[in-house]
């Protein structure tokens, strides 16, 4: 009896833990496949009209697809890059004979932690020195270094764990250093490699606060901006608002769906081995 | 000889590898930290570019120390990371707890968690701007129903504006919480539970005795990466409430955005820039000492 009473408290419990993570997710979903009556209702109305009406107006009136388009150029790059640095230094850390191992990685752990607004004012005045204000290499540029720490350490510690003997071996059948790396170790760590460009991806898709800043004509803006930005003439435009943050999210919920393990795994790496 | 040589080698293809990294991180992260400490110490105006860069001392220090709006501002963001941090790990701890135990569609549940983890904050603060709002939203259709004339304007009014931009930051963050403390909770050995069991511990005494002290380091970690994520909030505040109503919701980082960015006062902003800068170093510092030392002898 108390182990069935127990049993029914705890799905409960899942029921509404599920439930509440979900909740402004959906009702957002479901404002943006309202009609345009329905989402000014007052009351509001509490099922969808399964009506496109605001996304074909937030990518007619709002150039939603070039927000997207913006967004995917700036993620995209900045993970590509990230990456390619990311496994150089992270192999390099993990296995490779190197002085202040600890003080690097603590140095670079640091600048996961810096607040934005710290560096926000010298990163603008650089950017504006070069005229890469409004350019997308000016914003990949400042994406790259904040994800690096993040990438670094999810690679070290996917290195960290592959044997030693493969090095040894590569090295007695004439591969040299670069050789190892491409042809052994990153095939190898693959998976750790995935999961880094998840993590690196959602960073900077998610990005808001230099994006602000850097991409201020509309032309250049990302996906958050945007939506952070879209204004009515007379009220505020909720029903592409909500159309526009369900195409941010729709690619997110599907990277969770589907690689859910990895981005446990992935998180949570570095952040309590030992 | 030949030993010697191929150690330096190997020493020269690790800072080869490690000099792209370092690069990246010197121009625009340690060097710009910097930047702004000399910044502040001028009179910049953005808007007066003409008006040469003027070296003022500590000025913009008196000044910021006699300004109301970024006393108030402090305080707001130091309240702001003592509340949602709480709350972030005791939901979080709620959230790893479950997601532990074994159950059919356990996978599915974990994905459920993670999602507002990996919505955009943007996003996320739209949600709970228009769950929130005062004709539209369901948080007055829930308590109210049709009782139109009871609907409140919750972002209009200084304290729930307040909460709310809490309440939208812990539903974002506290999944995020809960994968920490999950990898901590993953590493205790199921024999422990036994033993204690058997030794007739009830739920309670087995989760006081066995559980939580060995999650300490899991929770340390997690209570820091919130701690100094709390610090920089700006995005919720930007998209609720715009540091309003009353500057009720006016944080550091977005105090210094408008210094900088919209009033153009570089110099000025940036004392801000240091203040932040300054209070996140040192907490990270304790940080680093109290649970790096075992991380950083591991990777050496």
């Amino acid at each position: 009896m108390k182990r069935i009473c127990g049993n029914i408290s705890f799905s409960l419990t899942v029921i509404l833990i599920v439930f509440l993570s979900l909740l402004p997710f959906v009702w957002f979903l479901n404002t943006s496949l309202k009609t345009q009556l329905n989402v000014t209702a007052i009351p509001p109305t509490l099922l969808p009209s399964f009506s496109f009406h605001f996304y074909q107006s937030a990518i007619a009136n709002y150039g939603l697809l070039h927000y997207v388009k913006n967004s995917l150029i700036v993620a995209g790059s900045s993970t590509l890059i990230t990456l390619i640095i990311a496994i150089f230094a992270g192999y390099a850390l993990a296995r490779l004979k190197i002085k202040h191992k600890g003080l690097i990685m603590g140095g670079l752990l640091l600048v996961s932690m810096f607040p934005q607004i710290s560096i926000a004012g010298p990163v603008w005045k650089i950017l504006a020195s070069i005229g890469w204000l409004n350019t997308y290499q000016g914003l990949v540029l400042p994406y790259v270094t904040l994800t690096l720490p993040l990438g670094v350490w999810i690679l070290a510690s996917f290195f960290k764990e592959l044997p030693k003997e493969l090095e040894d071996a590569a090295k007695i059948d004439g591969c040299g250093h670069f050789q190892t790396l491409f042809k052994v170790i990153i095939p190898l760590a693959a998976p750790g490699v995935f999961t880094a460009a998840i993590l690196i991806f959602i960073y900077s898709w998610n990005e808001f606060f230099f994006a602000l800043l850097i991409m201020t004509k509309q032309k250049y803006q990302t996906l958050p901006v945007g939506i952070a930005l879209f204004q009515g003439q007379y009220t505020m435009p909720w029903g592409e608002i909500a159309a526009a943050s369900t195409v941010a999210t729709i690619p997110l919920v599907l990277l969770v769906f589907l690689f859910q393990k990895r981005i446990v795994r992935g998180l949570s790496a570095g952040a309590i081995k030992g | 000889m030949a030993r010697v040589s191929f150690l330096f080698k190997e020493r020269l293809f690790a800072v080869t590898l490690i000099v792209p990294c370092f690069l990246f991180v010197s121009v625009f992260a340690f060097y710009p930290i910097l930047y702004s400490f000399y910044l502040s110490l001028h009179r910049i105006i953005l808007s007066l570019p003409g008006l040469e860069q003027l070296f003022i001392g500590l000025e913009n220090y008196e000044q910021l120390l006699n300004d109301p709006f970024a006393m108030q501002s402090l305080i707001n963001t130091i309240i702001f990371v003592f509340v949602s941090t709480f709350f972030e790990i005791l939901f979080g701890l709620a959230i790893a707890l479950v997601i532990n135990r074994y159950f059919r569609g356990r996978g599915i549940v974990r994905a459920a968690v993670l999602i507002p983890w990996a919505i955009p904050t943007v996003v996320a603060s739209q949600m709970w701007r228009f769950i929130f709002n005062d004709n539209y939203g369901l948080l007055n259709f829930s308590l109210f129903g049709a009782d139109t004339a009871l609907y409140r304007a919750w972002l209009a009014d200084p304290l729930f504006a307040f909460a709310a931009i809490v309440i939208a930051d812990v539903w974002k963050t506290s999944s995020f919480s809960a994968l920490i403390i999950l990898a901590g909770l993953q590493i205790i050995p199921d024999e422990i539970y036994e033993a204690a069991k058997i030794d007739g511990a009830n739920a309670w005494q087995r989760f006081i005795k066995i559980t939580l002290p060995l999650i300490k380091p899991a929770l340390l970690v997690a209570l820091l990466f919130r701690t100094m994520d709390a610090f920089r909030v700006f995005d919720v505040v930007f998209v609720m409430t715009q540091g309003g109503p009353a500057d009720s919701t006016n944080v550091l980082q977005f105090y210094g955005y408008k210094k900088i960015f919209a009033e153009g006062l570089m110099g000025y902003g940036s004392t801000i820039s240091v203040l932040v800068f300054l209070i996140t170093f040192i907490i990270s510092l304790v940080y680093i000492r109290t649970i790096g030392t075992r991380l950083f002898q591991e990777s050496s």
